[in-house]
């Protein structure tokens, strides 16, 4: 039995709502605004709770940034709440325009992202909207690895006066986060510490990162295992020390290896402290037919894929 | 952000006042002479840039100086006050109109102007809300304001407030879906506070609208998507004044201003190749002599 099945998991998802109808009855500026999607992004709570503070815009996403872009120039906090596929495919440049360079304190909450809706395909795949908001000027990304940095999530985002994008996870996971973790951009979170090799991992993966380290370090193999809350703005710092202290990085993300956290990490690694690297995630293909957990192993994002990614780059580094 | 021009500004509080306080065909020659002035404004913004859309910047002025001097109430020293009216201009290419008008009504110094599109200059060639005060949100990309001021309205009707919402949208911008998609939000929440001006012109930037793709019958579609409609000359202060009143039917009013592209200047109107032709200094100056008359 593996690590992870030993451990109790959570779905993300009920923190993040739970967390959202918490602070909006602390904030009656906080509103929720939803594509049709009052139940696949866990609204319904939020709804019979503050029926004139849920705005559904129905099935039209650009619409639904731009409206959200409106109320936050009224003074409202909008947490837009859609599938994540659709939220950033369909409305990326309202996310630009209207979001970003505006500086409209606009929460994006990409529900369900990643390989969530496996066995629906592509279409419903969320593996490139990392890419697509980590090239936008001046957006947060978020990108929570259990329920506890969602609820932090929501709180920070809510806080900040910025404009944010938060993928909030389907896949149900353990609490991998430690009480006194910090929370805040541009800081990583050190989930333990090592010596021969750093993993780097953010939402989903990070779980799997930590039995991969588990089943190294039995093994005699010292493994740093990093995780990243924030990929944007990311913490180069920790990454260069990584880079340093360690023989080699493996970055292990459920989205794919064309600009998420692989190309983020490398970038800084290449331009400021060289060091070899192997990067997990999708890559640049379609996947086939399969539930979340078939294409996360299919892809090498396992525990497995990531042991045998530190072992390759220990043998050829 | 640009300082304000204290001013200007209180000219504009001074004229706008008296533009409301008067019966509106009395207000008329004064927004002539607004309207006068701002073209002449965007066309020297022109000249000095070698860039910009002047066709539409002409078209649109009227509506703009209707808006700015006649409805909307705004204090340009106090450009984020919470309760202000908010307008969004959708069609953000013509920004030089913008521009021209918010210097007008003191928001920034006119002087400012003179920078449209240089290196560095706040004055984009589309508007930037960060930078230029009155601003309300950043457009440029066609189909985001028109959403965008849904939300306002939407957010104003949450908290029960009265101010309201102006969105000025190209009718060749149209075209865009996603300005489909709010009609219908708007007409569903029942956002009477917001206005939509659409600068009917016919032209668009590589043909005729209706040789592009066809909008007409335009009134119509607006009515089916549950809006109340109002069709006027959008170069007639008084009829635009009137259109501009609110919505006493609890819709959203959409106004068809029936403009001409490059209005004013004689051998600009009407004509597609002056969406973004820059004149030449002849032209300039035929063109600044036929709007100060």
């Amino acid at each position: 039995m593996t690590v992870t099945e030993q451990r109790a998991t959570f779905d993300s998802r009920q923190a993040f709502a739970e967390e959202l109808i918490s602070l909006a009855r602390e904030d009656e500026r906080i509103v929720a605004v939803c594509n049709d999607s009052v139940g696949s992004s866990n609204l319904v709570a939020f709804r019979k709770e503050f029926p004139d503070r849920l705005v559904n815009v129905g099935i039209a996403e650009q619409d639904l940034v731009g409206v959200a872009a409106g109320l936050a120039n009224a003074g409202r906090i909008p947490f837009v709440c859609a599938a994540a596929p659709f939220l950033t495919g369909r409305a990326l440049e309202q996310i630009k325009a209207d979001v970003a360079y505006s500086e409209a304190h606009v929460v994006l909450c990409g529900q369900s992202p990643g390989m969530a809706y496996g066995e629906l395909g592509p279409t419903h795949h969320s593996i490139e909207d990392l890419s697509w908001v980590r090239a936008i000027a001046g957006l947060d990304v978020i990108v929570p690895a259990d329920p506890v940095q969602t609820r932090a999530a929501v709180r920070w985002a809510a806080a900040s006066g910025r404009p944010s994008y938060l993928r909030v996870p389907r896949f149900k996971v353990p609490v991998v986060t430690p009480g006194d973790a910090p929370f805040e951009p541009g800081r990583a979170v050190l989930l333990q510490d090592g010596d021969d090799v750093t993993v780097i991992a953010i939402g989903s993966l990070t779980s799997r990162a930590l039995e991969a380290a588990a089943r190294l370090r039995a093994d005699g193999v010292s493994v740093r295992v990093l995780n990243m809350p924030f990929l944007a703005p990311m913490d180069e710092d920790a990454v260069i020390t990584a880079a340093r202290e360690t023989r080699g990085i493996v970055t292990a993300e459920e989205a794919t290896t064309s600009g998420g956290l692989g190309a983020a990490v490398a970038s800084v690694v290449a331009t400021r402290h060289p060091s070899p690297m192997r990067i997990l995630g999708v890559p640049r293909v379609f996947a086939p037919t399969g539930d979340t957990a078939f294409l996360l192993d299919h892809f090498g994002l396992s525990a497995d894929g990531i042991v045998a990614a530190v072992r390759d780059l220990l043998g050829h580094g | 952000m640009l300082p304000a021009d204290p001013t200007r500004s209180a000219a504009y509080r001074e004229i706008s006042q008296r533009i409301r306080e008067s019966r509106p065909e009395d207000a008329v020659p004064e927004l002539e002479r607004i309207s006068a002035e701002v073209r002449q404004s965007i066309v020297r913004m022109i000249d000095r840039a070698q860039l910009g859309h002047i066709g539409g910047d002409l078209s649109v002025t009227d509506i703009l100086v209707a808006c700015f001097y006649g409805v909307l109430a705004l204090d340009p020293e106090r450009p984020r006050w919470e309760g202000r009216d908010r307008f969004v201009l959708s069609k953000g290419h013509c920004a030089a109109a913008l521009y021209s008008t918010l210097a007008h009504c003191g928001f920034f110094h006119t002087g400012e102007l003179d920078t449209f599109m240089a290196p560095l200059s706040a004055l984009n060639g589309h508007p930037n809300k960060i930078k230029v005060p009155g601003v309300e949100t950043n457009t440029g990309a066609l189909g985001h304001g028109f959403p965008v001021a849904t939300g306002c309205a939407l957010g104003a009707k949450l908290d029960g407030a009265t101010w309201r919402t102006v969105v000025v949208l190209g009718d060749g911008e149209l075209q865009e879906g996603s300005n489909w998609e709010a009609a219908m939000t708007a007409s569903h929440y029942g956002l009477s506070s917001l206005t939509v001006v659409i600068d009917r012109n016919r032209l668009q930037q590589g043909a005729r609208t209706e040789e592009t793709k066809t909008l007409e019958p335009l009134g119509d579609k607006w009515r089916s998507f549950g809006w109340e409609v109002r069709e006027v000359d959008g170069h007639d202060h008084l009829a635009l004044l009137k259109a501009l009143e609110r919505s006493t039917t609890g819709r959203p009013v959409a106004v068809i201003a029936n403009t001409i592209k490059g209005k004013g200047v004689s051998f600009m109107e009407d004509r597609v190749e002056w969406h973004h032709k820059v004149p030449s200094s002849e032209q300039v100056v035929a063109a600044l002599a036929e709007l100060a008359r």
